[in-house]
């Protein structure tokens, strides 16, 4: 089962901003090189690229949560 | 005089808050979230309370709880630091509602000069020249459009609640304009709640120059000047007191027209007074006043031995200013450098890591100001910011001596920080000739970046 994890440590983000969509839906594909979310890491935001492709995402994090470098973020079919 | 003071904030500026309190006898309380149980701020102060998780918009941002911590306390005062809640209005409001004293101006003091729009309006007023631009706050991208007829390109857009660098954009033409205008309104509305923009004319090659003032609501007096110009995406990292720059004639303009704006404002506490200037047109204009502490308060402090935290804390605790315009001189030389955790040689990616050994420079005309410790776990969720260190001489020349020798001594183990760069700019000769602009940083280091690893020793 594909797995995308978090290249940082920081706070987790599923949107470019609070007004704007998710990068991606609950359930949405994913191609690799698609951003799936925002990492901000003292005070810096950073995309995180998928370097898998599948579908049916399903996010492991909540939005603005703390992550760890290498927690899994989300888990594909 | 303030009893008992509470810290709304953390990391080397919350150390200082309590060493300014310590000094005169009051007592303090740190507020911490539960990334930072183990910071030094925590540890140095006479009580702590765990405000929140480690998201800032859940614990150093979170107004209720930073009172609440006040109220269990017994506090009689809070003082915000600089980032944060430093400049939010309603926050002095409430704390003030609250019946404590807030360490800084009134809420009305920060609404007026923290809107960069009203700020610059207040500038105009008291006399102080102000960049061309827009008159107020710009009503959506179709006013913008009508504005650049005045400033013309290149063109900045700015938060009017900014700060930090967050939610401005330089515009070199219409299509970067028309890119740039709706991503700096959605990250001033993200970083600041508030996506209000004003925008100026970019003023060419030019210096940063702040200068320093305390008021006390009724006087106010001037600290003389800093010099920022080296800055890397609108970030101070290397700060100097006095500008090498300026003559002896524009530097008593300059400072006297930050101390006729704070007069005006009735300003009460420390602030600056943010300036541009124009080397070749010899001309300052004002850019905007920050209603609290700076992060490069220190440089100020070397050159004048006044203690600012301590006179803001002072003043707080309702004494009238100690000091007149004919008790500050400046004496030799100070420059700050900006320790952060990231690799300049990775292009400055932040490096949030623990630290091993540590060996903090001394001697004579050096200061560190950090909340660092051996074993400290550099969080990930606050700035990049580990020490600031400062060195203070005779000169600019044996200042920037002293900064290479203070840099040599310096040791922060397991941790990538800015200390190359700094050494490297130290022994550049446009540095030491002090021949630099805000954006000399950023093409020096289109140049320079890739050996920044190396300098490491």
């Amino acid at each position: 089962m594909p797995q995308i994890l978090s290249p940082l440590p920081g706070t987790f983000y599923r949107a470019p901003s609070p007004d704007q969509p998710p990068y991606k839906a609950d359930g949405d594909a994913v191609a690799v090189g698609d951003v799936i979310g925002l990492i901000e890491v003292m005070k810096s935001f950073h995309e995180v690229t998928s370097e898998v492709a599948g579908s049916n995402i399903r996010f492991a994090v909540e939005n603005e949560e703390p992550v760890m470098a290498g927690a899994p973020l989300a888990d594909l079919d | 005089m303030l009893k008992k003071l509470l810290i709304a904030n953390r990391g080397e500026i919350a150390v200082r808050i309590i060493r300014a309190a310590r000094d005169l006898g009051i007592a303090t309380v740190a507020v911490h979230s539960a990334a930072d149980a183990e910071a030094l701020h925590v540890q140095l102060a006479d009580e702590a309370v765990n405000i929140g998780p480690p998201a800032a918009k859940k614990s150093y941002l979170n107004m209720q709880a930073i009172l609440q911590a006040a109220a269990d306390t017994g506090c009689d005062s809070i003082h915000p630091g600089y980032g944060f809640l430093a400049e939010n209005a309603d926050f002095a409001d409430a704390v003030a509602a609250a019946g404590l004293v807030f360490v800084g101006p009134s809420g009305d003091a920060i609404r007026l000069m923290g809107d960069k729009v009203s700020a610059r309006s207040a500038a105009h007023a008291a006399g102080v020249p102000v960049v061309p631009g827009s008159t107020g706050r710009v009503a959506g991208i179709e006013a913008a459009r009508h504005v650049l007829i005045d400033t013309g390109f290149p063109v900045m857009i700015k938060a009017a609640a900014g700060g930090g660098g967050r939610g401005i954009r330089i515009a070199q033409n219409l299509s970067e304009f028309e890119a740039g205008f709706p991503q700096a309104e959605a990250e001033a509305l993200a970083a600041f709640g508030d996506g209000g923009l004003y925008m100026e004319r970019v003023i060419g090659q030019a210096r940063h120059i702040e200068v320093q003032i305390l008021g006390d609501g009724s006087d106010a007096i001037h600290l003389c000047e800093r010099e920022c110009s080296l800055q890397r995406r609108r970030q101070k990292v290397w700060e100097e007191a006095p500008s090498a720059a300026l003559s002896d004639k524009l530097r008593d303009q300059l400072c006297a027209s930050a101390v006729a704006l704070a007069r005006a404002v009735g300003y009460s506490g420390a602030g600056t007074v943010e300036y541009l200037y124009d080397d070749a047109a010899d001309q300052f204009y004002f850019i905007e006043m920050n209603t609290r502490i700076q992060v490069e308060h220190p440089v100020t402090e070397m050159i004048t031995g006044v203690d600012l935290v301590a006179e803001g804390l002072r003043i707080a605790g309702g004494e009238a200013l100690r000091l007149t315009q004919r008790d500050i001189t400046a004496r030799g030389h100070a420059i700050e450098v900006r320790i952060n955790a990231e690799d300049p040689a990775r292009d400055f990616a932040p490096f949030p890591g623990v630290v091993g050994a540590l060996r903090v420079p001394g001697g004579p005309g050096v200061r560190f100001d950090s909340m660092l410790y051996p074993g400290y776990q550099v969080p990930p969720f606050y700035d990049s910011l580990l020490a600031k260190l400062i060195v203070h001489a005779e000169t600019r020349e044996a200042a920037i001596t002293r900064l290479q020798r203070a840099l040599s001594e310096l040791r922060i183990d397991g941790m990538k920080t800015t200390k190359p760069l700094f050494q490297a700019l130290a022994s550049d000769p446009a540095v030491q000739a002090g021949a630099v602009h805000t954006r000399w940083l950023e093409g020096w280091l289109t140049e320079n970046a890739s050996r920044l690893g190396a300098a490491e020793s």
